[in-house]
């Protein structure tokens, strides 16, 4: 008999290691930094804007930026600073839940998909296919007309079409994992197919899932900026930045401030997603696009 | 030979930096001369150096590598000091390299021709019109049959063997004068090995060429070799004629890696060496062999021993090797006398027959009846309580077919698998109850993919703990810990993660995992090909002393044969799925033999210059197995005549439990 020593060798949680790893990465570090500052902006904008994003002043009509508004005012008098500071919020906060709603329900199917395997997997993939080679915005705007906007059909339609591309990735994930000798081991010992799934395929599908995730997070901020856009998304007077470009769009010509504050946000949050994407996916050891030998 | 060395290494030290910014050394001072016309053999447990340092003979270094210190010339030509374009033209044409896995450096959408002809324009001075027949010239240099046919086909219609022969044609298009080779035959069956090795060594004193044969297969170095170093830590322990240092070694560490190789003529377990090297970047103080060495005293551990020359003309890096005939070079364990006196059975394979192919769809709608021959058939074999039953044959012998089977991972077409003399197991894992699958237990090849790189030691340990007896907690950390101390790996281990260990290490621990269900059978599958020798000696004694303790019964299957034959009590040879002969190890390692087993033991490397392997058959399997009659009919050099095309040979006893098929009869065989 030998006595246990409970943790005898110093293992270090993998959690931390990732996020240390991220970290210490400058894409990592920069990307995390844009992404924590939009989240904490979004969080506390409502606190912290000069002005009222509702308020309307008709002498303060496309003004450009001076000393008070720091970017100028759009064709209602409203000032663009406080409105893009306040622009994120519904975006965030309705990306924020569907692109777990996403990942979750295609990272589901595909895993069962990877596992079923065979014709049924052949015929479902095909049907998968037919959805993904149709145009998004045309397969979003079918559902939004139907049933209306607002973030009770956005999120779902959202979670819906951006958990498809899912089911791709984490089938592909499992095929890689599934031929394993491990999977077989467990097989052998006879574990049931659940146990399988769960204790042997998911840790190691989940780290494909993690930055699946974050890259469907920045394609579904974009399709909701779009959405905004085309005036399916955040309904006036409630800004946002893809309204507020649409807004501006009309003026750009003798207005052009009016663009460049909602831009900037857009862009930067969308750029910190990936760069903290980009810096996971190398942490976590599945990044695929090394520098060629040659 | 010309006396003036042709490719000179001086002083050669090779690191990289590591992410906190200390440079870690892989090479140090590492100096070799080759002259014309000689091999030498470089010899090393994996993360020696032993690639970098062939690598850095074309000078080219795998990225983040840098030189710290010292040359390298070839033909007196400084190759750290080449450009790109000047390096190009030397590699491939006067230098080449056959890696390890040619299949995967050919390109696979060119016909072997075409890849050749691009080597011959690169490399040679030939007009292009002469191409073709010169192309057909290398393929006959590299014994290839029938090359006009050769030239029309893909690499992936050719066998592993074929496709090495490829990659050294295409080596030799440049007419080189020197070859490096990184494990050329490592991964190939033991005839195909023969073969190849017989060729390099053929071509190389043909052309008088120089040779750097990098590998960790001692068999293959005493093979091709005049000269052989040891690298050990990236460090020269041993340099010296291959006779001297196959034969007498004078470092410690050789002498331990010598001992660790099983060998045909022994019927002890090799001894295994304890410990493992250290990693790149460790600190070492003193000799970085002292920890494991059994001469090590204070100077060993606190001053580093220079590379001495001795009389004989040998260079040592060590203090005592006067005082090396203190270890034996051979095993001196004497094995375990198994007990025969137990005739119960434990498991039974009954007219076994497996096959991969499915009827298509048109077959079945035409109801065509020319079904291929089943991959693996008719395999009757009892395996007695207790006995370790060894699989033997080339790879597409289906031994790890026939062990998937019995795990119930692939099932069979045909026939039984009896457990306990009366148990029919389904033949489906799902099927089997729990009782009959905790009975069985199976080992894989490589511990990096049988062990789930998310999960640490302890909760690898748990999955059979918990399934088959549903401990929980306290008592399963402690049961867990009781494995660990078993496969003698420390309580601490529980809490690693599988990249945190060795390979020796990871197989113990999947070895424990076997053995955490308390089973009857282990079926091992190549448990030990993916380790190195000193671990895989150490593994094998694992498993005998496990055996003894546990009186379990393994089915052990490898293509080595000396290592079956260390660890087996009786044998059984597989060719194409079909049983060849069976028998207790002894009796199968001696006179008579079925024509299959003697080209298998023909074929085998020894570690001893003095060895010649005979080649009694060639070395192409067939893609599938014959439709009638002797499965070894195509290769056989003994082969009768049309019996055997037409009928499946019988099974003659030749003595004690000792069944040959063969047509040959008894007195003749």
């Amino acid at each position: 008999m030998v006595t246990v020593t409970i943790n005898s060798y110093k293992t270090n949680n993998r959690a931390i290691m990732v996020i240390l790893d991220v970290l210490s990465r400058p894409s990592g570090a920069v990307g995390l930094f844009l992404v924590l500052l939009h989240l904490i902006l979004a969080i506390i904008s409502p606190y912290i804007t000069p002005f009222d994003y509702k308020l309307q002043n008709s002498s303060l009509m496309l003004t450009p930026p001076d000393a008070l508004h720091l970017l100028g005012s759009d064709h209602l008098g409203r000032d663009i600073f406080s409105r893009t500071l306040m622009g994120g919020r519904e975006a965030l906060a309705v990306t924020g839940i569907a692109t777990p709603i996403a990942v979750a329900w295609g990272g589901f199917i595909g895993i069962l998909f990877g596992l079923v395997g065979g014709r049924v997997d052949e015929v479902l993939m095909r049907v998968v296919d037919a959805f993904l080679s149709l145009p998004w915005i045309l397969k979003m705007l079918v559902l939004i007309v139907t049933f209306g906007t607002g973030m009770e059909v956005l999120i779902p339609t959202l979670a819906f079409f951006y958990g498809i591309p899912v089911i791709r990735v984490a089938r592909a994930a499992t095929h890689d994992v599934i031929a394993r000798d491990f999977i077989w081991a467990a097989k052998a010992r006879g574990h049931s197919r659940i146990s399988i799934i769960r204790s042997e395929l998911l840790p190691n599908v989940l780290d494909t899932l993690m930055v699946e995730g974050a890259m469907r997070w920045s394609w579904m901020l974009l399709a909701f900026s779009s959405l905004s856009f085309l005036g399916f998304g955040v309904s006036p007077p409630n800004p946002d930045w893809g309204l507020m470009i649409s807004d501006a769009r009309g003026f750009m010509s003798f207005a052009p401030w009016g663009v460049i504050g909602p831009v900037i946000a857009l862009s930067s949050l969308i750029i910190g997603i990936n760069l903290t994407a980009d810096a996971l996916a190398k942490s976590l050891g599945i990044d695929r696009a090394q520098k060629a030998p040659v | 030979m010309s006396e003036t060395a042709f490719i000179t290494i001086k002083n050669l030290s090779i690191g990289y930096n590591s992410r906190s910014g200390d440079v870690i050394p892989i090479l140090r001072d590492v100096s070799l001369d080759i002259r014309r016309g000689e091999s030498v053999g470089l010899v090393g447990e994996s993360g020696s150096g032993k690639s970098t340092l062939a690598l850095a003979g074309l000078g080219y270094f795998k990225r983040g590598l840098r030189v710290l210190d010292g040359s390298v010339h070839f033909n007196e030509t400084d190759m750290l000091a080449l450009g790109r374009d000047d390096l190009q033209r030397i590699r491939g044409g006067q230098i080449a390299l056959i890696p390890q896995n040619s299949g995967q450096s050919l390109t696979p959408t060119l016909r072997v021709g075409k890849q050749l002809i691009e080597a011959l324009r690169l490399h040679s001075d030939l007009n292009s019109k002469n191409f073709n027949s010169r192309v057909v010239e290398l393929l006959e240099q590299v014994r290839l049959p029938d090359p006009m046919a050769m030239i029309r086909r893909y690499p992936h219609e050719l066998s592993g063997g074929q496709q090495q022969r490829v990659a050294i044609a295409m080596a030799l298009a440049g007419e080189p004068e020197a070859l490096l080779l990184d494990e050329p035959t490592t991964g190939l069956d033991v005839t195909t090995q023969a073969h190849i090795l017989e060729l390099l060594r053929d071509l190389a004193r043909d052309r008088n060429m120089a040779m750097l044969y990098v590998s960790h297969d001692l068999g293959a170095i005493a093979r091709v070799c005049d000269r052989v170093v040891v690298l050990y830590a990236g460090e020269i322990v041993l340099h010296g004629s291959a006779v001297q240092v196959l034969g007498k070694p004078r470092h410690p560490y050789a002498r331990g890696l010598l001992s660790s190789i099983p060998r045909l003529n022994q019927t002890s377990m090799p001894m295994s060496l304890d410990g493992r090297p250290p990693m790149p970047g460790e600190t070492i103080n003193g000799c970085a062999f002292s920890d494991r060495c059994v001469l090590s005293d204070e100077k060993c551990t606190t001053s580093s021993p220079p590379l001495l020359a001795l009389e004989s003309g040998e260079e040592v890096r060590c203090y005592h090797s006067n005082l090396i005939d203190r270890i034996p070079i051979n095993s001196k364990k004497v094995a375990s006398f198994r007990k025969s006196g137990e005739v119960q059975i434990a498991a039974g394979l009954q007219r076994l027959a497996i096959s991969y192919s499915k009827p298509s769809f048109l077959t079945t709608l035409f109801k065509k009846s020319s079904q291929p021959p089943n991959t693996v058939d008719n395999i009757n074999i009892d395996i007695k309580k207790g006995e370790t039953l060894g699989l033997v044959g080339e790879s597409g012998s289906g031994k790890s077919t026939i062990l998937k089977a019995i795990a119930g991972l692939i099932s069979p077409k045909a026939g039984k698998i009896i457990l306990d003399g009366t148990i029919e197991l389904s033949a489906r894992v799902e099927d089997r109850d729990a009782m009959n699958l905790r009975k069985i237990q199976l080992i894989f090849q490589n511990p990096d993919d049988s062990l789930n790189p998310r999960h640490t030691v302890g909760q690898i340990l748990a999955q059979p703990l918990r399934l088959y007896f549903g401990l929980k907690g306290n008592i399963l950390r402690q049961r867990s810990a009781d494995l660990l101390d078993r496969v003698r790996l420390g309580a601490h281990y529980l809490d690693r993660l599988p990249s945190q260990l060795s390979g020796g290490e990871k197989q113990r621990v999947a070895i424990a995992r076997a053995f955490a269900a308390d089973p009857e059978i282990v079926l091992c599958d190549e448990v030990t090909s993916a380790l190195d020798v000193s671990v895989q000696a150490a593994v094998l004694n694992l498993l005998d002393e496990l055996k003894t303790e546990q009186k379990t019964t393994y089915i052990f299957v490898s293509h080595d044969l000396a290592v079956v034959k260390a660890i087996s009590d009786r044998v059984a040879v597989l060719y194409q799925g079909r049983l060849c002969e069976v028998g207790p190890v002894n009796s199968v390692y001696q006179a008579p033999f079925h024509p299959y087993t003697d080209a298998l033991l023909g074929a085998v490397l020894e570690p001893d210059p003095y060895i010649t392997p005979v080649l009694s058959a060639d070395d192409i399997v067939e893609l599938s197995p014959p439709a009638k009659g002797c499965p070894f009919q195509r290769r056989c050099p003994r082969k009768l005549g049309t019996i055997c095309e037409t009928e499946t040979p019988p099974g003659r006893q030749i003595g004690l439990g000792h069944i040959i098929n063969c047509h040959i009869p008894n007195n003749e065989l």
